[in-house]
């Protein structure tokens, strides 16, 4: 089974060389930890940033510079800025290669809800509506089953929904997943020591299991 | 074509009961913080805020929360404020939650002239639920009005008497979009300077969408998440 660091280690695999990629707050934001050596990736971050940097040095916060988490930042050689509108027109116009972001739920047909619990948290959807809604390419990292031991994998979400048809692969603490284009969530790795039956027991929407499954690889 | 007025006070001298106003900001970064206070002292109510989050329970728009001045909030996440859960829980505070991009682009429609946008985001969603749905292409957009505000209200880091405006850093954000969208926009500035101290090639917002300018003096600009690393 993973650790948070485990699964944001696991998506960095995903990324490739030249992609730019916007990384949502959670797990996603790890993510930036664990891109492998030599390979040149852009973050944006769409309070207005493309080129994130990591966090300054003790003593060097700007109170102007930070990221969509709110977390002080910096840039970094060939960073640009600009405004909250050019910014998603450039999530719009699917300039952005890879979105990475947390959920609540998500449904076999990509289905993903991650912004309301009614009656009970409201925040808001904040970017997410505007980032599922035009990327091609969305992976979802976050936990297999929620605090009470529920599926977070679903037939169908019961929380109100962020997008629709949108999901294209789940990292999870117990598995990679990829969500097939008719329906159903295709297994796809394991996480060291954890088993096929373990899988299944956590998963209540259609899992599709062909042939052995490797264990990741890191 | 000098804007430069006193200060905050009578910046939003004529902000009354009832209006709409946008206010520039991401989180606590980019703040017009001296106009907020002019209008925490003022005292205006039933107010619509178009922001893009609530600020926080002891600064930015959530000092006019506490004051109860805050009629309905239009803005796309506000988690970081708990008497503002508390009055939207409670049914005091009207709250419309629409997706960040959405909010933008409808301030952005308003400064271009454009009476409505159409995007994908919230297709699907409750966010849709009484909208115009087009197909484009093969692919459902909704429509989204250009917001109508009486007032924005921004921060920028450098202007001068002309309105002329430059931001600094990720405190631009909403703001230049906001200055473009208001029927009469307000900025306050950490520097004013004469007109030709700016160079034109580097304005982010021209002066014709400002109307009012003033310098603020001693910023807070509060750190919502300070994250370091050490040396």
């Amino acid at each position: 089974m993973l650790d948070k660091e485990g699964i944001a280690k696991r998506i960095a695999k995903e990324i490739k060389d030249g992609y730019y990629v916007n990384l949502g707050i959670g797990i996603p934001t790890l993510v930036a930890n664990y891109i492998p050596e030599g390979i040149d990736v852009v973050l944006q971050s769409e309070n207005g940033l493309l080129g994130m940097g990591p966090f300054p040095f003790e003593g060097e916060e700007d109170p102007d510079m930070i990221n969509a988490g709110k977390q002080t930042i910096t840039t970094l050689p060939g960073s640009a800025i600009f405004d909250s509108a050019m910014s998603f027109g450039m999530i719009r116009a699917k300039k952005v290669n890879l979105t990475i972001l947390g959920a609540m739920e998500v449904s076999e047909n990509g289905d993903i809800a991650n912004w309301k619990i009614p009656g009970k948290m409201v925040k808001g959807m904040g970017g997410a509506m505007d980032l599922v809604a035009s990327a091609e390419n969305i992976i979802v990292a976050m936990q297999h089953v929620n605090k009470a031991g529920e599926s977070k994998l679903l037939p169908n979400c019961s929380l109100p929904l962020t997008g629709v048809n949108c999901v294209k692969k789940i990292v999870t603490e117990l598995a990679v997943l990829d969500v097939l284009p008719d329906g159903g969530f295709k297994l796809l790795e394991r996480a060291p020591g954890v088993s096929v039956e373990e899988i299944k027991k956590a998963t209540s929407g259609k899992l599709v299991i062909e042939g052995e499954i490797p264990e990741m690889v890191f | 074509m000098n804007k430069v007025v006193n200060g905050a006070d009578e910046a939003i001298r004529d902000i009354g009961d009832g209006m709409t106003l946008m206010l520039g900001g991401f989180g606590l970064c980019g703040l017009p913080e001296k106009c907020i206070a002019a209008l925490v002292k003022k005292g205006v109510k039933e107010l619509t805020c178009i922001s893009n989050n609530a600020g926080v329970d002891d600064f930015g728009i959530g000092l006019m929360l506490k004051q109860r001045q805050v009629k309905k909030m239009i803005s796309s996440y506000v988690g970081e404020n708990a008497e503002f859960e508390r009055q939207l829980l409670s049914g005091e505070l009207e709250v419309e939650l629409i997706p960040q991009g959405t909010l933008a682009t409808r301030c952005m429609a308003a400064g271009y002239g454009m009476p409505a946008i159409f995007t994908p985001a919230g297709i699907g969603t409750e966010v849709a639920e009484g909208k115009e749905v087009r197909n484009f292409n093969g692919k459902d957009y909704l429509m989204e009005m250009a917001f109508n505000a009486d007032f924005a209200i921004v921060k920028a880091w450098k202007g001068d008497t002309m309105g002329n405006l430059v931001y600094r850093s990720t405190a631009r954000n909403f703001n230049p979009v906001m200055a473009m969208a208001g029927k009469v926009t307000i900025a306050e500035v950490e520097e004013l300077v004469e007109p030709g101290e700016l160079d034109p090639d580097h304005i982010h917002t021209p002066g014709i969408y400002v109307h009012r300018i003033f310098q603020g003096e001693n910023y807070e600009k509060r750190i919502e998440q300070r994250t370091v690393r050490k040396k």
